[in-house]
């Protein structure tokens, strides 16, 4: 267990992004150790879902490096760093509106198969063949996340709890060994609060890394092995919970000049 | 879940299998056989566009240069080579394709809308090397004498046997089609429609699969065209202009651009419409299309084939 937990999954080396004149993230340097969750926070516009984007290969980083698993990734396409191992949620929401609750979880199947163009269009026996296992692989994500009775229903149609669930199992559905969830429980009332971060954990027992970027501290506090706090694109803390509840630098990024902050 | 009944296709062919039959019974419709092919050819370029568009959510003001395409490569290889017109199909299928990626590389690699435009400059650039290409194209003048379709010595030579052709190509193509929507390449289109930040999150290699429903769609395009110039023998440039593009996107919103049978039902009715029902408008015509898309757009945003889930609508209230 030691040996695992001590090899780093994500390693980010000297990552800058600017936006033209903007410095969103500024020298970065972090790793993520394998089997953790490691939340990211930081107040508003710190830089996180930058990070993320970079990460996943939204954008490449001006400079410096992003490697996982050894592999440098930052200037791989998205779809490419999916295909590494590397998956995600949005802030916003992004499921597919025009499909079912299932079939979202099977379009994250994607990047596990392979089927071409043309051999689909004949509907050849060994596509129909991959068909069910996409199928049955995808029941048995929405088993995991507690979605299956409503496999059939619209994905627009869930409340916005159940649409955070789904887009973390349409990610668990691409096989990732890292996840990056941003913002998992915004928005969410405390019930949902409390099952976005108990399936957060239940990932975790998977063996997969986890990646969080979260505004809710009761959750941050509860969940993560370590913590990394951002402010102006910048690193200003990392440790475990209890050290950066103390840290003087991030009591005084969040509380500023703000009274309201408790 | 998307799941596409087979029922209504099987109704469908049914009704195309008997239709001529019926047809040449009454008097009043004995020409709409011959209809029925062009809005046979029609469907072949729309089902594809619509695979595009509806699904994939990408909008080709140039479909008529494709469907030029294949008639014209289709017309000089055979007028002026002598060669077959099955070959030169296969010829103007992989020309139209080849030229699908020159086009679609550049412009699908960026998200928006850059294809649209630059199919727009392609359908006209095409259409003016079709004028101006007198040598090979005959300039305005078109081709003619391109010889009919025949296979293992039986001749596609009456309007009856080429029926059952383009509509055998048009049912291959529209099975075709709903395979693919119905596999993980379609789900991957839909999924590009929606977004495709989150499409590429999931290892969906967007502009891939955006380049090679184009490809697809030109393909489809090119053998509607050869379909067309083998049996009216006789092709100019006009029927490639960019007011065709227009029609055939007319034709995928006003039929429905979410559903395949959006393609066929909207291919129909323009084929009807403006060869039939709409003759005594003459250059009105334009103005009448622009009328019934803005009442579609308006009152049926999913196309004519959107009207059952409507009416399934009031009846569950």
């Amino acid at each position: 267990m030691n040996e695992t937990l001590t090899e780093h999954i994500l390693e980010v080396e000297e990552v800058v992004m600017a936006f033209g004149g903007l410095m969103a993230l500024i020298n970065l340097n972090f790793q993520v150790k394998k089997g953790m969750i490691k939340a990211i926070i930081g107040p508003n516009g710190a830089g996180k879902t930058t990070l993320f984007n970079v990460i996943t290969g939204t954008f490449p980083p001006t400079e410096g490096a992003v490697r996982f698993k050894r592999q440098s990734i930052e200037r791989l396409k998205a779809h490419e760093i999916a295909k590494l191992g590397i998956s995600r949620t949005f802030q916003t929401v992004e499921l597919f509106t025009n499909m079912s609750v299932l079939e979202n979880v099977m379009v994250g199947c994607h990047t596990r198969t392979r089927s071409s163009f043309i051999a689909s269009g004949f509907r050849l026996p060994q596509v129909k063949r991959k068909e069910a296992q996409i199928r049955s692989k995808a029941m048995e994500v929405l088993e995991f996340i507690g979605l299956t009775d409503r496999s059939e229903e619209s994905a627009d149609s869930l409340p916005l709890g159940d649409r955070k669930i789904l887009e973390i199992g349409r990610a668990l559905a691409t096989e990732p060994e890292l996840v990056c969830l941003d913002e998992p429980a915004a928005g969410l009332n405390e019930t949902e609060t409390q099952a976005a971060a108990d399936l957060i954990k239940r990932i975790k027992e998977k063996g997969i890394t986890i990646l969080l970027v979260e505004h809710d501290m009761k959750v941050v506090m509860d969940i993560s092995d370590e913590i990394m706090v951002l402010n102006y694109g910048e690193k200003i803390a990392e440790g475990i919970p209890e050290e950066i509840q103390n840290n003087h630098k991030v009591i005084e990024a969040y509380l500023g000049g703000e009274e309201d902050y408790a | 879940m998307l799941r596409i009944r087979k029922l209504p296709i099987i109704g469908f062919a049914l009704f195309i299998i008997v239709f001529p039959w019926i047809a040449g019974t009454i008097p009043a419709i004995g020409n709409y056989p011959d209809l029925m092919i062009f809005a046979g050819i029609y469907c072949l370029i729309t089902i594809g566009l619509s695979l595009l568009m509806g699904y994939a959510g990408q909008i080709s003001l140039g479909q008529a240069a494709f469907y030029g395409i294949g008639a014209y490569v289709s017309a000089i290889l055979t007028v002026h080579f002598g060669l077959s017109p099955w070959f030169c199909m296969v010829i103007g299928m992989l020309i139209a394709s080849a030229v699908a990626v020159l086009v679609g590389v550049p412009s699908l690699k960026l998200r928006g809308h850059y294809l649209a435009m630059a199919t727009l400059a392609f359908g006209i650039i095409v259409f003016i090397v079709f004028n101006e290409e007198i040598e090979w194209t005959g300039g305005p003048d078109g081709i003619s004498g391109i010889p009919g379709l025949s296979l293992f010595g039986f001749e596609f030579d009456t309007v009856l046997k080429y029926y059952y052709l383009v509509w055998f190509l048009v049912f291959a193509a529209f099975i075709f089609t709903i395979n693919v929507i119905q596999s993980r390449s379609g789900r991957a289109l839909r999924a590009i429609h929606i977004s495709e930040a989150a499409s590429s999150a999931m290892g969906v290699n967007v502009s891939r699969f955006k380049i090679m429903v184009f490809v697809y769609s030109a393909i489809l395009a090119s053998l509607a065209g050869s379909l067309y110039a083998h049996y009216l023998n006789f092709i100019n440039p006009s029927t490639f202009d960019l007011f065709f593009s227009i029609k055939l996107l007319i034709m995928i919103a006003l039929g429905g651009m979410h559903e395949v049978w959006g393609a066929i039902v909207g291919a129909f009715l323009v084929t009807f419409l403006s060869f039939e029902w709409l003759h005594f408008f003459e250059e009105f015509e334009v103005i009448v299309y622009g009328i019934i898309l803005l009442l579609v757009t308006i009152f049926l945003p999913h196309g004519l084939v959107g009207i059952p889930g409507i009416v399934k609508g009031w009846f569950r209230r």
